[in-house]
């Protein structure tokens, strides 16, 4: 008698767990899918390489500040606040470039004569890239421009922010990406 | 004390109603049922002891109860039911057809209701975490309740007799005491109920004819299937199983197709589109109705490559041809497991313009030399013959004015408008002449030359769809179980007739889980002949 409940007990266990695992695995995989499109705070900045619209070498990679901290930043000419945040970026990275924090700015337009335009009217330094084709974008899963990452020195993003940023907010996390020395 | 021995000599597990032998009513369990001496007794599940409602003392057993409740089932549904319904009320996030993230979306269009709609997640009815664990429960709970009711059923049909118990014939919904039927009726009665098909067993005297008992399985057949059907659907999330994506790709382009992992790339030669004749006399009608040409066929000319290198984002792969093809609505091209299909496409956009340029004054505007900018990506200088030089100084793929200021909507050039700057031979200072389609304006007013467009190259672009898909196999191995546990279940009834010998005559009584009437005739066609009169209805009697 006590063994036929022992037994039930178990079958009932086995069966329930089972189950359990089968939703566990459904929620999880759910929940993983949507956000391996997206980059997250704490994730590691995917590499890249693209090619440089205002830069002595003609292709920069994100593997090239290794030990740095790197703020990417997604931006086209066709978007309006993006515009307004590149005088700010300037400003900073003259300011930030001795302290090892650098800006990498990628543009996603199609035409190259458009970026290069701009940069000369906004008077632009900074590493610009190309990424013509999106693939970066892609990997990055920016829907939504301007979009910023603050990469730390070890590769982890610190922070994402989409949308546009003011000076100071700007100057702020760039304060959180310096490598300590 | 478990077990509950009935009079008739059986053992029946603790929770029994009716003896599973004999089919006497324990006279403890009939609340579970809800039986009543007075009234015909309640057949559901022979009588048999639900596990669920009998054990109900660990964790497990608690959980384990909760989901074999067929009440709790029809509330999970229910609640599926009115959330899948609330979730229509404002669109869901990948039909919006807006550029604005969901989370400004419902607030900005639908205010608080909007937010909370937002916040509750049902902008994403199907990803959010309670629905998901709402169809999980569901799931659950069809396991749960068919596995308690399924094997106790099967016991208790398994192990019943015969010989029944006065009560249990009595309480019966067709019921009829012959009195004076003859030994010669009752073996009349067995043989046609053999001719009938029926399964004769007899113990002493005591009949029980049944017929169609697998017609009970049906609803767990059912269920089988429907739990495959909902593990095929589980298996959707591994992506090694399936693959659903969209890729746009130009005429001439190549393109990473989405969901290989950038593995497979694909370019696309040529889009060709194919109309029905708007003059043939077979289709005018209909096109008219239609309001519009009507494509006959359209299809992607198309060159698979498989990517030999590692990828590193950004960079340009080094590509291997794999395959080439035409691809049309539902001729997909085939690679490794992975379809594409056609699925949309997009005429005539801008690919290069060319352009020439003469004096303004010139009347036959005789070309001083012409030019080709490429839209996509141009080049800033064009250097004509006899020394001309014409700047490319500012591009609008998508002009538009802002405040004031010409500006460029998106990156794709659907409307182009350019600022070129004209040096004529030996001269230093250039002409500015801004274009754009339909106007061509002189800022200065004082140009001696003119641009003006003389050809237009398009191209078309093609939406594509890659599909894999694995679970297809067990979405049809269970949607068949499923129908056959319907057709079991619907189209077949489980008969039984029982009789009992007395010392006059015999009693006659018949149970069928549905199809009463069918019952009914077959009983007076088995009894045709003999002076038994077929048994009352005793549920209509009452009524």
């Amino acid at each position: 008698m006590a063994n036929k409940k022992k037994k039930r007990l178990i079958f009932r266990s086995v069966v329930l767990a089972i189950l359990a695992v089968a939703v566990g695995f459904a929620l999880y995989s759910s929940f993983t899918d949507d956000e391996k499109a997206v980059l997250k705070e704490g994730d590691t900045a995917p590499n890249f390489k693209l090619k440089t619209v205002n830069h002595e070498q003609d292709t920069l990679a994100l593997s090239d500040f290794e030990g740095k901290g790197v703020m990417v930043n997604f931006w086209a000419t066709y978007c309006e606040p993006c515009k307004d945040e590149m005088p700010y970026m300037e400003e900073l990275y003259k300011k930030y470039k001795d302290k090892d924090v650098e800006i990498l700015a990628v543009n996603l337009d199609q035409s190259e004569l458009v970026v290069t335009r701009f940069l000369k009217e906004y008077g632009i330094s900074f590493p610009i890239v190309h990424d013509q084709k999106g693939q970066v974008m892609g990997e990055y899963g920016v829907g939504y421009l301007p979009a910023s990452y603050f990469i730390n020195p070890d590769g982890t993003i610190e922070k994402k922010i989409i949308g546009p940023l003011t000076l100071d907010r700007l100057e702020g996390y760039l304060q959180d990406i310096i490598p300590e020395s | 004390m478990n077990k509950i021995k009935c009079e008739c000599g059986h053992i029946n597990p603790e929770g029994t109603v009716l003896c599973e032998a004999c089919g006497k009513p324990v006279e403890e369990n009939q609340h579970i049922d809800g039986n009543n001496k007075s009234k015909l007794l309640n057949m559901r599940y022979d009588g048999s002891a639900r596990r669920s409602k009998t054990y109900n003392k660990t964790i497990v057993d608690k959980i384990w109860n909760f989901f074999s409740s067929v009440k709790v089932g029809v509330w999970l549904i229910a609640i599926t039911l009115i959330a899948s319904s609330l979730g229509t009320i404002f669109p869901q996030e990948m039909n919006n057809q807006s550029p604005l993230p969901a989370e400004q979306y419902y607030e900005e269009n639908y205010g608080m209701a909007g937010q909370i709609y937002y916040q509750l997640g049902f902008h994403d009815l199907y990803g959010s975490w309670w629905y998901m664990i709402l169809i999980a429960s569901i799931g659950v709970s069809l396991v749960i309740a068919s596995i308690d009711r399924v094997v106790p059923l099967y016991r208790s049909l398994k192990k019943q007799k015969p010989k029944r118990h006065e009560t249990f014939l009595k309480r019966q919904r067709l019921f009829g005491q012959a009195e004076y039927a003859s030994d010669q009726d009752y073996h009349t009665v067995i043989e046609q109920l053999k001719e009938r098909r029926y399964k004769v067993t007899q113990e002493n005297g005591h009949v029980l004819a049944e017929k169609g008992r697998f017609s009970r399985w049906g609803p767990y057949v059912n269920h089988i299937g429907l739990i495959i059907f909902l593990l095929g659907a589980l298996m959707r999330f591994v992506p090694s199983m399936y693959v659903d994506a969209n890729v746009w790709v130009r005429e001439g382009e190549t393109k990473m197709l989405e969901g290989t992992e950038g593995e497979y790339y694909i370019k696309n030669e040529d889009f060709i589109v194919e109309m029905y004749d708007e003059n043939d006399e077979r289709f005018k009608e209909s096109i008219e109705k239609q309001g519009g040409s009507v494509p006959k066929n359209y299809q992607t000319n198309a060159v698979l490559y498989q990517r030999t290198d590692e990828s590193l984002p950004g960079v340009d792969p080094e590509l291997e041809q794999v395959k080439e093809g035409e691809i049309r609505v539902n001729e997909p091209l085939k690679i490794d497991g992975f379809a594409i299909y056609q699925t949309t496409y997009q005429l005539n956009e801008f690919k290069t313009m060319t352009f020439k340029l003469h004096e303004k004054n010139d009347a036959d505007e005789k070309a001083i030399g012409e030019f080709t900018v490429d839209l996509v990506d141009p080049k800033s200088e064009y250097t004509l013959d006899n020394g001309y030089r014409v700047e490319l100084y500012d591009y609008y793929p998508e002009f538009e004015m802002k405040d004031g200021v010409p500006s460029s909507y998106s990156k794709y050039p659907k409307d182009p408008a350019f600022v070129f700057h004209v040096y004529p031979p030996g001269q230093v200072e250039p002409e500015v002449n801004f274009l754009a389609i339909g106007s061509n304006l002189d800022p200065n007013g004082d140009n001696q030359y003119k641009i003006g467009i003389t050809d237009l190259e398009m191209r078309d672009v093609t939406g594509l769809t890659i599909r894999k898909d694995y679970t297809l196999p067990l979405l049809g191995i269970g949607g068949a179980i499923f129908m056959i546990g319907v057709i079991q279940g619907m189209y077949w009834n489980h008969r039984r007739i029982w009789i009992q010998p007395k010392e006059q005559g015999f009693w006659v009584a018949g149970h069928t889980n549905k199809n009463w009437f069918g019952l009914k005739k077959d009983l007076e066609k088995v009894l045709e002949g003999t002076s038994v009169e077929p048994p009352e209805d005793q549920q209509e009697l009452k009524e």
